[in-house]
């Protein structure tokens, strides 16, 4: 899943302060579960910006939307009529969200209101953490499950490097070193050979970063 | 087998225990002040391993910087580490290094760019320290590109260093790490600064296990610490270090801290030149390098009065 965290209110005072009509739209899918886009965050910035607004002597009309999933051309269309109502849209979804919204809106100028951060999943509640570097290339099958693009600081393939101490990453005590894990889970599996075999400079060119890839599969009529 | 035209080449080949030493570049762009270094320090040491940015703070670059130790006539080893260029720079880099005279080549992670002056820094990694040593070796052995393309003319043939750390941990995967970087074409060894001596001596033991000491060359890092608070600092802030709290405490203590720290370092070589397998030392004194011929000559260690290892 994505994880998203909300901007600060501040930025978005400072996003919206040429409007007076603004809609707050909340995604269904991966803001929702990671308690940063959903109804219940929408609802509470709304009330956060308006009486930011009213503080300055004026007032901002806030309406909000939720759309099931934002990343998902199908659903946007609910929100038409709220769009031609209100000078700009505040997305609450990823920037996948957000360029939808600002595609289908086109007229519209359609503005973040979350920062994306990662790929991961809840470890805990209200705990989320990275497990996926988007490499296009996975090597969890070498790696014993534990993903090193992603949970080790430089990313490296044939750790760990000579900053880890006690299990832990040289750049933040309280963070474990990936490959520290990763040699505890082939050694406890009887695996310590994958840790001997070299591993070869990736090909960085599947990366996510390197252009806007297009993914194709099938889809039958 | 002689690989490269590198002098410290020369000498880990004739068996004669080395001494190398490091030097950090100034954080402007005169060369004013390592020429004088090398001066002073060209007759103690074998050569000078330059800190490409160490702790990830901007510094003059250390081909640069090689290069004007190579001029003043003390043999270079560059440092290149992963954090800051990719696969096509680095290459670059190690071509018109070479054409620029330089032959020795210490390859290395990094340290992350959270440490530095541009902690905001997009840190590169494109490839890790063992792949870079991999790297090199071809261009010289294989006469081919990380790509597999062809050099077809002056490929450069470096004499290829990697490093170890002891210090770090699973403890008991450093030696098999090391044998990695060797197997991917690591020449010499530079290890991590040695405080600890009873965990070095085990790593020793593990190492001569595997048989790693008749590969490679391993020289044993040291550094003379100046003060109490340099050693606090070793202690607690660099990464990847293990310094005994007696050795801070002794330093501490002392009504001469910069005496003790020379003295220290001076029986820590006495103590490693007999360690089999330890092939030289590597002196680390950062900001304070002027110190290292006295610590070569109270060493017994001064080129050209080499004991065997």
């Amino acid at each position: 899943m994505i994880i998203a965290k909300p901007k600060p209110v501040a930025k978005l005072v400072e996003f919206t302060e040429k409007f007076d009509k603004i809609l707050l739209v909340g995604c269904g899918g991966c803001a929702s579960v990671c308690a940063a886009g959903g109804e219940k965050e929408a609802a509470e910035l709304a009330v956060a910006l308006r009486h930011w607004r009213q503080k300055q002597g004026s007032a901002l009309a806030v309406s909000t939307a939720i759309i099931t999933r934002q990343c998902d051309a199908q659903y946007l269309d609910s929100i038409a009529k709220q769009v031609t109502r209100v000078d700009a849209v505040i997305s609450l979804a990823c920037g996948v969200g957000v360029q939808f919204l600002a595609e289908c809106y086109a007229g519209k100028p359609v503005l973040p209101g979350l920062n994306t951060v990662l790929a991961g999943g809840a470890v805990q509640a209200g705990l989320w953490e990275e497990r996926c570097g988007l490499c296009g290339n996975c090597m969890l099958h070498q790696t014993g499950g534990i993903c090193p693009v992603s949970r080790c600081a430089k990313s490296i393939q044939n750790g760990p490097c000579g900053g880890s101490q006690h299990g832990k990453c040289e750049i933040n005590p309280q963070m474990p070193c990936a490959w520290h894990l990763i040699y505890e889970k082939l050694l406890a599996t009887n695996r310590l050979d994958l840790m001997m075999q070299y591993r070869s400079p990736k090909d960085w060119s599947k990366e996510h970063s390197v252009g806007a890839k297009p993914v194709r599969k099938k889809v039958l009529p | 087998m002689i690989r490269s035209s590198s002098k410290l080449e020369q000498v880990l080949n004739q068996a004669r225990f080395a001494v190398t030493v490091e030097i950090g570049p100034p954080k402007h762009s005169s060369a004013t002040g390592i020429i004088k270094l090398a001066e002073v320090l060209k007759d103690y040491v074998d050569a000078a391993n330059i800190t490409d940015n160490q702790t990830a703070n901007v510094r003059l670059s250390s081909i640069a910087a090689g290069v004007h130790l190579h001029q003043a006539g003390l043999e270079p080893v560059i440092q290149i580490t992963c954090r800051d260029r990719n696969r096509i720079a680095m290459q670059s880099d190690l071509l018109g290094a070479y054409s620029l005279g330089i032959r020795n080549v210490l390859c290395l992670s990094g340290d992350h760019q959270k440490f530095g002056n541009h902690p905001q820094a997009k840190g590169v990694y494109d490839l890790d320290s063992i792949q870079l040593v991999d790297m090199v070796r071809n261009l010289r052995d294989k006469q081919v590109f990380q790509c597999g393309e062809k050099i077809k003319q002056h490929a450069p043939r470096y004499f290829i260093g990697a490093v170890a750390n002891p210090f770090a941990d699973p403890f008991e995967f450093r030696v098999l790490r090391l044998e990695k970087k060797i197997n991917a074409g690591a020449d010499f060894i530079q290890t991590q600064c040695i405080f600890d001596m009873q965990r070095f001596e085990k790593f020793m033991q593990m190492v001569r296990q595997r048989g790693l000491h008749k590969k490679v060359p391993i020289l044993a890092g040291v550094n003379p610490l100046k003060s109490a608070r340099a050693a606090e600092f070793m202690q607690k802030r660099v990464a990847g270090m293990i310094v005994p709290d007696e050795i801070v405490e002794r330093i501490r203590q002392a009504a001469d801290p910069k005496a003790a720290g020379i003295k220290l370092c001076v029986a820590q070589i006495e103590h490693l030149k007999k360690i089999e397998g330890v092939a030289g030392v590597h002196i680390m004194a950062i900001d304070w390098e002027e110190i290292v011929p006295e610590i070569v000559e109270r060493a017994g260690i001064k080129p050209g009065n080499y004991p065997a290892w």
